[in-house]
């Protein structure tokens, strides 16, 4: 048994609730109903703790004998470690630090990418991406003179798998596709389209954002090249991100920014680059934010984080069942394996006015095209409201959402089925 | 002087503003339109477009078309009724007026026939909402070179 399965054991939520301060908030004098993890999570008090700890004394890394520095760099570092053992790599020299998913992405677009791909060559993405996992690639392709290729989705959310192989050509140099899809919570079958697409010679980008609180993530097992993750979805600070590669392909890479920190030696004659991951982490990182991370997956890991997904099921099959049951109400998209985000629209109310009036009984939702409008134009829709859960979420938080569903549409002058 | 508001749905979703977005009045394209223009708010893809048929620097008839929420409606609709008849620089003195009423600077204490919209002044989030029908509008008028829309000296 490995140490995430422990431990065992119902999830006490209210006693989880009780470590996150923002639930002793009130919004718009109502208690404070969260459903909006997919945006970003709270964060339990350990993680600000450490992060206070961190600040009280602080010092950077990397670069000081004194004492101070020695603490931060070793704290800074063995982070490194928590997030390699997090994503089942073996190896921390293949953990990059970055702000966020959308840096590690553009990374890999913009230092793998320009070096790789030429006119004529082929990106191939999928129709569920995050818009941050499409305009880099937009961006590459417009420079190279490259094209950019779609993997389609059905009317359930899911990827049309049996396009992949026809999609992928001799050319394709490059699949990025999302773990979890933020806007419909679709679980990609990110293992299959690695296998087909690295056996096809592509590289496979796999943004996993939405995945890393609520999936298990083995980025051996899904067999990927390169996973993009940030810390502020697993209950972490906004500000740090993750780029995990495959060491050869990362020392092979060109640096992407150059400066402080990634360079070994500097003359005016030209610079030398240290090792990987350090060659791509140019100038003071947020060490304060990294270590944060550190105590958030620490703090997850306590908690048995199988046993959180499986929770998470749980609830999400009530809030499909409850909102299901709501004639005005249409989930959109069923695919077929799901996590932690349910997309709906209401007949007759635009989502943003849906967000307003849930907003005015305390309850947290987005409202828009949650950053991923090709997935709205496949459903023919403008904007969603999107719930998403986290580990404090519970039936209560999806009972408070269908009352006030059903209240605003009161107010807002819907028509009673 | 702020006029004191609560902040709870009625305030915002007032009874003309959920009629006007139930009922949107002059919705749909206009024939001969001498002027047109469309905003969108990049944020939530709502997308205002208006269209003008100005006759002597007078706003004859004003139609519009959207894709948003009850507020961008309503405040769409109250438009085409609020400006038909005006001059150009009347019509966006309106937009100006607007602006003041739900931004963050001292408030007019009477915005005559705006005054439904005095809520989203209350709800920040909601205000691009608000504003991009009449954004639709000063294109318009700025496309014909009918006013500087943005002239910040220009106050009627």
């Amino acid at each position: 048994v490995h140490a995430r399965d422990l431990p065992e054991g119902d999830i006490d939520v209210a006693a989880i609730r009780a470590e996150f301060p923002a639930f002793a908030r009130r919004v718009n004098d109502k208690p404070l109903v969260y459903l909006d993890s997919a945006s970003t999570t709270q964060k339990p008090r350990a993680v600000m703790d450490v992060m206070r700890h961190a600040f009280e004394a602080t010092a950077n890394i990397h670069r000081g004998v004194h004492a101070l520095s020695v603490e931060a760099t070793e704290a800074f570092e063995a982070v490194r470690g928590k997030v390699a053992r997090t994503i089942g790599c073996r190896d921390p020299a293949e953990i990059v630090f970055v702000r966020g998913t959308t840096e590690a992405i553009n990374l890999v677009a913009q230092s793998y990418g320009r070096s790789h791909v030429d006119a004529g060559d082929d990106i191939l993405v999928t129709g569920l991406e995050h818009h941050s996992n499409l305009v880099p690639w937009q961006m590459l392709c417009e420079e190279k003179g490259a094209r950019l290729r779609v993997l389609p989705i059905d009317d359930r959310g899911d990827v049309i798998l049996e396009r992949l192989d026809a999609l992928l050509a001799p050319r394709t140099r490059i699949v990025a596709v999302s773990h979890v899809s933020n806007s419909l919570g679709t679980v990609l079958p990110v293992a299959e389209i690695a296998r087909r697409a690295r056996a096809a010679g592509a590289v496979v980008v796999v943004d996993g954002a939405q995945a890393i609180a609520h999936v298990p993530v083995d980025v051996e097992a899904i067999g990927c090249d390169f996973y993009a993750l940030s810390a502020h979805k697993v209950y972490g600070p906004t500000g740090v991100g993750v780029l995990w590669g495959r060491r050869g392909l990362l020392e092979a890479m060109p640096p992407w920014q150059g400066g402080g920190d990634m360079v070994l030696s500097v003359s005016f004659a030209g610079s030398t680059y240290r090792e990987v991951p350090h060659k791509f982490e140019a100038g003071t990182p947020d060490i304060v934010g990294v270590i944060g991370f550190g105590a958030a997956l620490d703090w997850l890991q306590s908690k048995g984080p199988r046993r959180i997904a499986a929770r998470e099921n749980e609830l999400l099959s009530y809030a499909e069942r409850s909102l299901g049951s709501i004639a005005e109400v249409r989930i959109v998209g069923a695919p077929r394996v799901r996590a932690a985000v349910i997309s709906f629209t209401v007949a007759g109310v635009h989502p943003h006015d849906v967000g307003t009036a849930l907003d005015l009984d305390g309850i947290a939702v987005r409202a828009g095209h949650h950053c991923a409008q090709p997935v709205m134009d496949h459903f023919s829709l403008d904007a969603t409201v999107r719930a998403s859960f986290g580990v404090y979420s519970d039936e209560e938080d999806v009972d408070a959402l269908t009352s006030a569903l059903q209240r605003s549409m009161r107010l807002l002058g819907v028509p009673r089925r | 002087l702020d006029k004191a508001m609560t902040r709870d749905a009625k305030t915002l979703y007032q009874e003309l503003i959920l009629e006007h977005a139930q009922r949107p009045r002059n919705l749909g394209p206009l024939a001969g339109a001498t002027h047109e223009a469309k905003a969108d708010n990049p944020l939530c893809g709502d997308s205002v477009n208006i269209q003008l048929r100005v006759t002597d620097g007078c706003l004859i008839q004003t139609r519009f078309q959207a894709r948003g929420c009850m507020i961008a409606r309503a405040s769409a609709s109250l438009l085409t009724e609020l400006v038909s008849g005006r001059s150009a620089g009347e019509a966006v003195a309106m937009a100006d007026l607007l602006g003041q009423l739900i931004g963050v600077g001292p408030c007019p204490d009477d915005a005559g026939a705006l005054e439904p919209l005095r809520g989203v002044r209350e709800f920040p989030a909601r205000r691009a909402c608000a504003t991009l029908p009449w954004e639709a509008l000063r294109r318009a008028l700025a496309s014909g070179g009918l006013v500087d829309p943005f002239d910040p000296t220009r106050r009627l």
